[in-house]
């Protein structure tokens, strides 16, 4: 008893480190400056949306409109952002924050199931930012400072010139290399610090994993299940928002048609991540490191080629993620008859 | 008044397809000819060809989210056969022969390796299938790197832009598609098996019917049907595009199936229902564009009318 168990989540964590250490050593420049920013830049999106899904997931549901939802917000806050700043991510996190809305009114309102609930909203949010755009994109204005959101570095001013030098040590390295880190990875950090203790240490987060872990159990014991419902499509919705802002931002554009699979590749995060599909377990560092892991993959596949041993097109990352994503389902479907097992024996 | 209440509960679906056509009938212009209709049916084909195996899928309780990508597995694959790309030909029609039955027989057996995930390891149907939606479509792509496949081959292309009777020969697969399947759900034991594997899984298992067997078979049907369906748009096209045959297919099925009045959570099916439920989308959807609304505010109305289909489902159970 009391002996350390290796949970999926930590697995991946591990597996996540073992990676990025091993490309580290194998490849020049892969923990560098331009690198990371780059990597930070794209996967902050992916990493906010599958957050959201997190949650959604943890209750039992799941929230196939957040791609759409965010191609819609990036329309919008494209279209604000000539009036500033706050304007522009305020116009979209709202829009997000409003299809959570409906999505919440259709599932525990209208009892339709979270699958087919999300699926509409999903059509109707690409329709509005269609509509919406004109079918085109819409470019953002470079007056105000609403591109910082995407293309900033926020401390980069407060980055000393000294660690660039060379032989600062461990700790002059690692402040560099923290403070080189984008704005949207900074937005990314700040939700995840949040979610994290929303999960683990407040009353709604237990109401979260309780919904998921038996919707009548928890009913039958008073706890609001339609209101915890109800806040996670919300919370699901408003990080889509932001990451829809977050795009316009950084491509200078708001995208209609941007978002396309994002979804399934949120999903993708949170089960790599070790959280169950039925509800009731998750965790939120696993997401993260679940999103850095299917992220990464494609940087090494990158780096790879560069190297000049073998020559894989961009379309291998695809089928390398679906293997990947095969490997971990397999293991945790190894794990849960083995926990189903033990729980027997007992 | 009860009696209404039960037509309306049967055949609601139906009412609603003839009650727009009427109104097509008298809103939209030259909607009554015969270009309209072969439009709308060759819009549809594919559809409901998907929407079939999905159907089968739904019925057991299950979900197929890689249907776009095994579309495009075998619309990728087949023009390597028939243009000689792969292997020397003796003839055209050898050609064709392989372009047809090699893909299919692949993607039938991608289908089959969902079933296997979701049996042998019970994996939820959602995640299993997820792994070929990103995999597959990558797979395509890798092995035509991507690029676009243009061919001219009138013998290959009959099977979607041929006319028999004056109907499109694609209209016929579909038709063939949808009659065997029908059959099937409501006259086979296999059909009965498929339900009560929706209804109830575990009573169907205590009643000796193999729930696993039931599931491996109608994940590879999804998989053929999906085949068919690519092998028609790259027919159509005249050309192969890994990325894009069948792209956000997933949800054009699923939409006609829930449209169609198969409950979604298993155990009711109706093919006929998906057959009219693809109709009834296709038709909102060009009589909105017939009179001149833009296609993105069809999507939206689209939403609605899937919201809408499903909670009339919900109040009839209530």
């Amino acid at each position: 008893m009391g002996r350390f168990k290796i949970t999926p989540s930590i697995a991946v964590v591990l597996v996540l480190v073992l990676l990025v250490s091993l490309a580290a050593m194998r490849y020049d420049g892969f923990l560098g400056t331009y690198n990371v920013q780059s990597v930070l830049r794209y996967i902050s999106m992916f990493s906010l949306v599958a957050l959201g899904m997190c949650f959604v997931i943890m209750t039992g549901g799941i929230d196939l409109s957040v791609g759409s939802v965010a191609a819609m917000c990036s329309v919008i806050s494209a279209l604000l952002s000539p009036y500033g700043l706050a304007p522009g991510l305020v116009g979209g996190v709202a829009a997000g924050c409003l299809a959570g809305v409906v999505n919440g009114i259709l599932i525990t309102q209208l009892r339709i199931l979270p699958f087919i609930a999300t699926l509409a909203t999903m059509l109707a949010a690409s329709g509005s930012g269609l509509l919406l755009a004109k079918n085109q994109s819409v470019s953002v204005s470079y007056d105000t400072y609403f591109t910082q959101l995407g293309q900033g570095d926020l401390f980069s001013f407060v980055r000393p010139e000294w660690v660039d030098a060379d032989g600062v040590g461990l700790f002059g390295s690692i402040l560099g290399f923290v403070l080189s880190f984008p704005t949207p990875a900074w937005i990314a950090i700040v939700a995840y610090v949040v979610g994290g203790v929303v999960i683990s240490h407040t009353s709604f987060g237990r109401h979260v994993l309780a919904v998921g872990g038996g919707t009548e159990a928890s009913r039958l014991m008073g706890l609001p299940v339609d209101r915890t419902i109800f806040s996670v499509y919300i919370i699901s919705g408003t990080l889509a928002g932001l990451a829809g802002v977050i795009l316009a931002a950084q491509f200078g554009a708001g995208q209609p048609i941007e978002g396309i699979g994002w979804e399934l590749f949120a999903i993708a995060s949170v089960v790599v991540g070790g959280t169950l599909l039925s509800g009731g377990k998750g965790s939120v560092v696993g997401t993260l490191a679940g999103a850095l892991l299917l992220g990464v993959i494609f940087t090494i596949l990158n780096f790879e080629n560069g190297m000049g041993w073998i020559s894989l097109s961009a379309y291998w990352q695809s089928v390398v993620r679906g293997v990947f994503l095969l490997v971990v389902v397999i293991l945790q479907s190894r794990l849960a008859r083995q926990d189903s097992d033990r729980m027997k024996a007992t | 008044m009860s009696d209404l209440v039960s037509i309306f509960r049967r055949y609601g679906v139906l009412i609603a397809l003839v009650l727009l056509i009427l109104l097509n009938f008298a809103i939209t212009p030259h909607f009554a000819t015969m270009q309209t209709l072969s439009v709308n049916l060759t819009q549809v084909c594919t559809i409901v060809i998907v929407g079939v195996g999905m159907t089968l899928v739904i019925a057991t309780g299950g979900i197929d989210l890689s249907v776009g990508a095994l579309m495009a597995i075998a619309g990728a694959m087949s023009p390597m056969f028939f243009t000689g790309q792969l292997i020397a030909i003796p003839n055209i029609y050898v050609g064709i022969a392989l372009g047809i039955v090699i893909p299919i027989i692949i993607a039938s057996l991608f289908g089959l390796f969902n079933g296997w995930l979701i049996t042998r390891f019970s994996i939820q149907p959602i995640v299993a299938t997820l792994v070929l939606f990103i995999a597959g479509r990558g797979i395509a792509q890798v092995s035509t790197n991507g690029d676009l496949q243009v061919f001219k081959v009138p013998e290959f292309q009959s099977i979607a832009i041929g006319r028999v009777l004056g109907v499109p020969f694609q209209v016929w697969i579909m038709v063939v598609v949808v009659g065997i399947a029908a059959f099937v759900l409501r006259r086979t034991v296999f059909g009965r098996q498929l339900l009560a594997v929706g209804g109830n899984e575990a009573a169907a298992r205590l009643s000796g019917i193999s729930v696993k067997r039931v599931k491996l078979i109608v994940y590879t049907v999804s998989g053929f049907c999906s085949a068919i369906a690519g092998l028609i748009v790259i027919a159509m096209n005249s050309a192969a595009d890994a990325n894009l045959i069948g792209l956000g297919m997933e949800l054009d099925a699923i939409a006609a199936v829930a449209v169609g009045g198969t409950l979604l959570n298993g155990g009711r099916a109706t093919i006929i229902g998906t057959l009219l439920g693809a109709l009834i989308i296709q038709l909102v959807r060009y009589t909105l564009l017939a009179n001149g609304v833009p296609d993105a505010a069809a999507l939206v109305v689209k939403a609605g009318l899937i919201v809408l289909a499903v909670w009339l489902q919900r109040q009839e159970r209530v």
